[in-house]
């Protein structure tokens, strides 16, 4: 058990409650309600039609891709999915938000309560955490505004006007920015293994509004506020950390909090208000008299939950049940990608076990150097599990593999016909294993007096000796024991 | 319910209209009448009724996930006050 996360004042220690509303674009061709495309990176205002311009008699019709998505996903969490639902419109005026209003659910979400299972410590399966999601519900991204283009006017390019977005909400479960931090990736993992949302941070695919308070433990909560679209795991931490100790200085200092919006500015690393106007959260939701009611039959549910791949918390348990250790099956688990990369290497007839510590340690650190991600890997799953069984079989040394897996990045060749070029086969030939180690020990007579006098850390020394000159192609074993043969 | 000069302010200024204290004045009593006509519904006895969300018998219909609209730039920015460089110009809206 981790010990509580606790703030220090003047006055006692301090707890902090920490909320997360995540925007998710979900992936589609077609946006929410129309059929213009969604693609990132288009020329302003090119992938816009009549319903997301808000011209007068345009009307919105679902697309049913987006709902999937949002179902799926709840399923993912495990959450209650609501057969009925309703869209209402939130009304405010801004210059990137055509309408007046955005589509969303307020009332009648799609998706209720669900939960997300982090683990505080990759190593430690008893350091779960169960942190509740309270809705999932579907709404429209609004236009994107440019300021920075003029010196008096804003530009305003509507290309992600009437995007699908996820809004996924959890409960005030948290209390520690590491918390937030395991959640926020946790659940940016199951929306990629599910394909709801490409989790693309710095694209802005998913973004986080903040909600922290400070109270004396035990205590009620206390008064929160909200620091809007943060981009990164690090900021979400970040702005806790910072949020949570202003909050308890202006307390402390006999203050109140003001339940407001806040703005997070990465560049002072420091939230501010952003607005406090009275009527800034008066929205006058009423429901959307364009749409009538979604309603979801069982074969359409059926069909999503069918479509759901293996989630990273039951891949995680099933690589641990083949012997994997919990700190490689978390790390193998974390991005769709590795494991989806490693699934193919278990399919190729090695052992789990020695697979996992060869991805972990050889193959990231290789595509560390590489500056590669997974999915670019000059090596295919198919010949790191020859590599593997080279090894296993005893064909070569470990030492050896790592020389042959340099050679496979370089060239994409297969390990075998690496081994076979360059005649890197381990040999067990005790004649020739002999003939180097009686080479080496006459050379050395003076280290194999000492060994004999009693210096036992000599045998690494000879050990190293001999294969360094069979080339590294000596079984190490056989050396062992001739070693020991000779010596002792 | 009804409303007081305050709230038919209030309802303007998230409306985004200007009205002079003559017009608040009279909208008033205006609004008060729709929200007591508006009160009447409430006297019938809706217990154990259905709310109707349709006059028709009609269900949601959805669209397939395809792309077949967008790709008309001019027409969207067409009745803009002012556009440059293919984006909607308005005034600053960042101090």
């Amino acid at each position: 058990m981790n010990a509580p996360y606790r703030l220090k004042g003047m006055t006692g220690e301090w707890e902090v409650v920490i909320g997360l509303e995540v925007h998710a674009q979900v992936v589609s061709n077609a946006k929410l309600f129309s059929g213009a495309a969604t693609a990132f990176g288009a020329e302003p205002n090119t992938q816009v039609s009549l319903v997301d311009a808000a011209m007068p008699g345009m009307l919105p019709v679902p697309n049913r891709e987006c709902i999937r998505q949002a179902v799926r996903t709840g399923m993912a969490l495990d959450a209650q999915i609501n057969k009925w639902s309703r869209f209402d419109r939130k009304n405010y005026f801004y210059a990137d938000l055509p309408q007046g209003y955005q589509i969303s659910q307020l009332y009648h979400p799609l998706v209720g309560e669900g939960t997300i299972e982090v683990l505080l410590d990759e190593k430690d399966e008893g350091s779960v955490r169960r942190i509740g999601v309270e809705r999932i519900h579907v709404e429209q991204d609004a236009g994107k505004l440019m300021h920075d283009q003029h010196p008096t006017m804003s530009y305003v390019d509507l290309n992600r006007s009437g995007v699908a977005l996820m809004e996924i909400v959890s409960k005030p479960d948290m209390r520690s920015p590491a918390e937030a931090g395991a959640y926020l990736r946790k659940l940016r993992a199951i929306l990629r293994y599910v394909g709801s949302c490409d989790g693309n941070m710095e694209e802005g695919s998913m973004r986080a509004d903040v909600n922290v308070s400070v109270r004396k433990p035990g205590e009620a909560f206390g008064t929160r506020t909200e620091t809007k679209n943060v981009n990164s795991v690090r900021f979400v931490m970040a702005v806790i950390e910072h949020e949570a100790r202003r909050q308890i200085d202006v307390l402390e200092e006999g203050g109140a909090i003001v339940q407001e919006t806040r703005l997070w500015d990465p560049d002072k690393g420091e939230t501010r208000t952003l607005r406090s106007k009275e009527d800034a959260h008066d929205y006058r939701y009423f429901p959307d008299p364009d749409l009538l009611p979604l309603e979801l039959d069982d074969a359409f549910l059926d069909e999503c939950r069918k479509s759901l791949p293996e989630l990273p918390d039951a891949k995680r348990r099933r690589f641990e049940m083949m012997g994997i250790s919990a700190y490689n099956a978390s790390v193998l688990t974390a991005e769709v990608e590795t494991a989806a990369w490693f699934d193919a290497l278990l399919s190729n007839d090695v052992d789990p076990k020695q697979a996992s510590n060869w991805v972990v340690a050889e193959l990231f650190g290789a595509l560390n150097r590489l500056g590669a991600s997974i999915a670019e890997c000059p090596v295919s799953p198919a010949h790191a599990a020859e590599l593997l069984r080279l090894v296993a079989d005893g064909t070569i040394s470990g030492s050896i593999a790592k020389t042959v897996f340099e050679k496979m990045l370089e060239s994409g060749d297969p390990a075998g016909a690496i081994v076979e070029r360059e005649g890197l086969k381990q040999t067990s030939d005790t004649g020739a294993i002999d003939a180097e180690i009686d080479k080496i020990l006459a050379a050395n007579a003076d280290k194999v007096e000492q060994y004999k006098a009693g210096k036992q850390q000599l045998f690494g020394f000879f050990v190293g000796q001999t294969m360094k000159a069979m080339a590294g192609k000596a079984n190490p074993g056989v050396v062992n024991e001739r070693l020991r043969a000779k010596l002792d | 319910m009804s409303v007081d000069t305050a709230t038919v302010r209030h309802i303007a200024r998230l409306a985004r209209l200007q009205m002079s204290d003559a017009e608040v004045a009279a909208m008033v009593p205006e609004l008060n009448n729709i929200l007591g006509w508006v009160e009447q519904l409430g006297e019938v006895d809706t217990d154990g009724v259905e709310p109707l969300t349709a006059v028709i018998e009609q269900k949601l219909r959805l669209r397939d996930d395809v792309v077949n609209d967008g790709g008309i730039r001019n027409e969207v920015l067409a009745n803009a006050p002012d556009a440059q460089h293919g984006f909607f110009a308005v005034p600053k809206v960042i101090e």
